[in-house]
């Protein structure tokens, strides 16, 4: 496969956004994934959820281990820094690059078999610390670049397309990352961008550990009538608990605030989630209730999509690790070389 | 049997069980000596565990200032009555035997060729106090005295000790004070001075008592690292520690309380390199401290840095392997898996740092090597190193030197127009330009990946772009040749067809070895190895001699393997001097085996000819 590139040059007319910047300006390379692929979707979402953010792209760092999934962040932010690294230590890389400069956004993208399977661990204790991230699970349930093996969040008794079932529980990273700490959670579908681009845009402004698992059917391995990822069973299983707008707090907000139940949540940037309840009942505020609601839902079949969770002041790593406001990648001989006499200090010390 | 008689060269052993205080007031003892103006070499011996297990220090007063073990026991100071008799056999004919006598032991439990020095310390002990920690602690501190009294080291310098010691803890500070007196006057009292004595002298002048560990992580802090990760594991975990120690010193903003650092304790070894890689990449100097089975979980990792060119420093402080091996002991036995770490075509710089002093600079160079050939440095310490306080000349820091970060294309530059092709070797010397992540709006982004790619970062399975970047890895490799620290020669006062090198902590037996074996006619050139790859001139010091011994500590002479490997020696030029039972090589083991091997292999007569 090559690098493909495409044409710079585009009709003037096209819409910018706040910084001048068009649509275009936040796209990558052309994705080389099978046509239809629900990856190629995230992808789309991504790039309109940073365009309407104007967000600069190359103040975005997109990281990702090994698989399908893992190798979208060449088709989005093409002006940003990428690192493809191993299998299912993308949460150690991304944890490592946050600590150096906590100026840059991190986008980390995953599979379900990167994040599930092999990478369980790292996927646990990213979320445990808080790092400050957007993390997008690109789910469908399969390993799409080996050819159709099951991966962990498959369903039990979901088919592979060759019609083995599958006989182990799945694991739900929503539930995983609310249990672990992880201070935004949500879950979307590739096939329902109007509800995907406000998530994404949330968890962005979102200064802690973001979670958002998007159910990604996989055309080429698992989107026939046995597999629960597929187009068909999550369109009619999606159980969505609120749709949302999203506006950044430079952003005027829009007073059209539609009938029923709908919610405002502030985020730490001055930023606001509109959420517009399909269930009265359902508190985003409320880990203990998420959980129950999704079992619930889970034993009835059902996926249930929307903002699950959000804490609205979370710690993050650096919060933690007490780090001065300059990136530590920024800091130069003078902060950093204690010098000749500090050492003379150190040696009468041990004398 | 004539009991020893040696002033300021002699070796006192210590035979404690784990956990009962007994560390403090071992290494109280060998402060006093250096106190006297006496160089010792000290080192703890000890099991993998915390509680209830025998434990040795051993402490070798030696005025000649040789840092090695010499090997056997002048002075056993018994006090674990489960490792006895193994301790009473360990003592040279005309030795000393120190122990407690409160309960009479048979005859045959003593030898008689030693002189046996009883006291009965349990007894003194439980007339004195009533508690039983304090009868526990106090114990060690009433043996002190009384060692002193017997070695003739001066009261005051141990009170002095005490007395910083328990700084502004004046009750115990006198307690203390009291238990070691007690001890003291009864040995006054009660025996006459041994055979051994310390004298004073200046022989220690203003060099440092000092462990690699705490060292190396200094070095971590002059080399201007920001980013520790790492997951527990001895012998290493306290390089971590002693990061974080010396960050708060001197890495809080003053005027905020903030950290110019961050120290992560991962969930383990993948996470801790996938960390240092990630800040690397980022532009952060990072590191990770770790032992041989961390390094073999990190292989995969390693490989990736390499590839994708990450700087990264691993600080490797060696243990007992393979696999869970002997974890509280030290070995030279990573060098293979470090050099070749990560499956496919590939090769690692390793620096080998001989003691602490070289543990703090190599610790600091590190990270200017790891920016400026973009590719992992492993810092290769041991435990010997690591976790032993050894005496070391004072560290010295040039405060003109500044932090080297490599190639890294600015915004200027790329905005200027500049070509940047992150896998473009523009000046010939094998190392590209990088970009930290956000430097530019439009120009210098790539795509950093472990999968095959041109020069311009995009990835390609053209199989003459894949060669071409496997070249210019080599040629990366040339350059470190010339930029790491050089080999370390000395010539031998005669001229001679043979040769010795070594590396790392070997070297503490290694100069006095070397004497011994000179003044048995046994001539040796030496070079001290200390970076990999090796210098041009390593190859060519193997050339100038008929035979080389290699000494190493570990089984399959891994050292030798490298040379032979990366220099194309005739193995048969190369003799290994092999010691890897978990304990430092001994002076007398270095010597014993060189002066056989040199007979077998007619390095003396050779010799004699040449002259």
């Amino acid at each position: 496969m090559t690098y493909l590139t495409k044409p710079k040059l585009h009709h003037p007319a096209l819409p910018t956004n706040a910084l001048g910047l068009t649509r275009r300006d936040y796209e990558g390379a052309v994705s080389t994934l099978c046509a239809g692929c629900g990856h190629d979707s995230i992808s789309a979402a991504i790039i309109q959820a940073f365009y309407e953010l104007a967000i600069e792209p190359h103040r975005v760092a997109k990281l990702s281990g090994i698989g399908c999934s893992s190798k979208t962040p060449t088709y989005f932010l093409g002006a940003g820094h990428g690192f493809n690294s191993v299998h299912g230590r993308m949460p150690s890389v991304l944890t490592g690059a946050a600590l150096a400069n906590r100026d840059l956004i991190y986008l980390g993208v995953s599979g379900d078999g990167d994040s599930a399977s092999i990478g369980l661990g790292q996927f646990a204790h990213v979320m445990r610390r808080g790092v400050n991230m957007v993390y997008i699970v690109e789910n469908n349930g399969v390993y799409g670049l080996t050819k159709g093996q099951f991966s962990a969040t498959a369903d039990r008794g979901s088919k592979s397309k060759r019609g083995a079932a599958n006989s182990d529980e799945p694991i739900d990273l929503v539930q995983l990352a609310l249990v672990l700490g992880a201070s935004f959670v949500a879950r979307g579908f590739s096939g329902d961008k109007g509800q995907l681009v406000p998530l994404i845009k949330a968890a962005v402004a979102h200064k802690g550990a973001a979670f958002i698992d998007v159910v990604s059917p996989c055309v080429a391995f698992n989107n026939h009538p046995g597999s629960t990822k597929s187009y068909d069973y999550v369109r009619a299983h999606n159980e969505a608990v609120n749709r949302l707008d999203f506006m950044p707090l430079r952003e005027p907000i829009v007073a059209d605030v539609p009938a029923g139940g709908v919610e405002s949540v502030v985020l730490h940037d001055g930023g606001l989630v509109r959420l517009r309840k399909l269930h009265a009942e359902y508190d985003p505020h409320d880990k203990v209730g998420a959980l129950a609601y999704l079992e619930a839902h889970r034993a009835k079949g059902e996926v249930v999509t929307g903002l699950l969770y959000i804490d609205e002041n979370p710690t993050e790593l650096h919060d933690a690790q007490n780090t001065v406001e300059v990136p530590l990648n920024a800091l130069g001989d003078v902060e950093l070389v204690p010098g000749s006499a500090a050492l003379g200090a150190f040696n009468a010390a041990l004398a | 049997m004539k009991p020893i008689a040696r002033v300021n060269d002699f070796v006192v052993k210590f035979a404690n069980v784990n956990g009962s205080g007994s560390a403090s007031a071992n290494g109280l003892f060998a402060r006093a000596v250096l106190k006297m103006g006496v160089p010792v070499a000290a080192r703890n011996i000890f099991p993998s565990n915390i509680q209830g297990l025998p434990t040795w220090y051993e402490v070798r007063v030696v005025e000649a200032g040789w840092r090695g073990r010499r090997g056997g026991v002048d002075l056993m100071v018994a006090m674990n009555p489960e490792t006895w008799d193994e301790d009473v056999i360990e003592i040279e004919p005309g030795g000393y035997l120190f122990y407690d006598s409160t309960k009479p032991l048979p005859p045959s439990k003593f030898r008689e060729d030693i002189t046996v020095v009883g006291m009965p310390l349990t007894e003194i002990c439980s007339a004195q106090y009533s508690d039983a920690r304090q009868r526990q602690l106090f114990k060690n501190i009433i043996y002190l005295g009384a060692l002193a009294r017997l070695l003739q080291i001066d009261p005051e310098v141990i009170e002095a000790l005490l007395a910083k010691q328990y700084e502004g803890k004046q009750p115990l500070q006198e307690s203390n004070r009291k238990a070691f007196r007690m001890g003291f006057d009864y040995a006054a009292a009660n025996f006459k001075p041994i055979g051994l004595k310390v004298e004073r002298r200046d022989k220690v002048g203003d060099r440092i008592f000092v462990d690699g560990n705490n060292a190396g992580a200094l070095g971590a802090v002059y080399g201007g690292a920001t980013a520790c990760a790492w997951y527990p594991i001895t012998p290493s975990s306290s390089l971590a520690e002693a990061f974080a120690k010396h960050c708060q010193r001197y890495r809080v903003d003053p005027a905020t309380g903030r950290h110019r650092y961050a120290i992560v304790q991962a969930e383990d070894e993948l996470a801790s390199i996938g960390m240092v890689i990630g800040a690397a990449w980022n532009g952060a100097r990072a590191f990770t401290a770790t032992s041989g089975p961390g390094v073999s979980l990190m292989q995969e990792f390693i490989g990736l840095a390499y590839f994708a060119e990450i700087p990264a420093v691993i600080f490797d402080v060696q243990r007992g392997s393979p696999s869970t091996g002997m974890p509280t002991k030290t070995q030279q036995a990573d060098l293979l898996i470090s050099a070749y770490a990560s499956h496919g075509d590939t090769k690692h710089v390793l620096l080998f740092p001989e003691d602490p002093k070289e543990c703090f600079e190599m610790g600091a160079q590190a990270f200017d090597f790891a920016d400026r050939l973009q590719t992992p440095v492993f810092v290769m310490m041991d435990l010997d190193i690591g976790m032993q306080d050894w005496l070391c000349d004072p560290f010295t820091w040039d405060d003109a030197h500044r932090l080297d970060r490599g190639k890294v294309m600015t915004a200027d530059a790329l905005a200027a127009g500049k070509d940047f092709g992150r896998y473009l070797d523009v000046e010939g010397d094998g190392i590209p330009y990088r970009t930290y992540p956000g430097t530019h709006a439009k120009r210098g982004a790539y795509f950093t990946r472990g999968t095959s790619k041109d020069r311009y970062a995009r990835y390609t399975e053209d199989g003459n772009a894949y060669v071409d970047n496997m070249q210019r890895l080599l040629r990366k490799f040339e350059t470190a040749k010339k930029l790491l620290p050089a080999p370390v020669v000395q010539r031998a006062a005669q001229h001679t067809r043979a040769g010795a090198i070594w590396f790392g902590s070997t070297g503490a037996a290694m100069a006095e070895s070397l004497t011994a074996l000179a003044a048995e006619g046994i001539h040796l050139d030496q070079m001290r190895i200390r970076a990999f790859p090796f210098a041009d001139a390593v190859a060519e010091f193997i050339a100038e001699h008929d035979h080389v011994f290699v000494i190493e500590q570990n089984r399959d002479a891994q050292m030798r393997m490298l040379l032979v490997n990366e220099c194309g020696i005739d193995p048969g030029k190369l003799i290994p001097i092999l010691h890897y039972d978990g304990n430092p090589v001994t002076e007398r083991f270095v010597t014993r085996e060189i002066a056989e091997k040199a007979h077998l292999f007619n390095v003396t007569p050779m010799r004699k000819i040449a002259r």
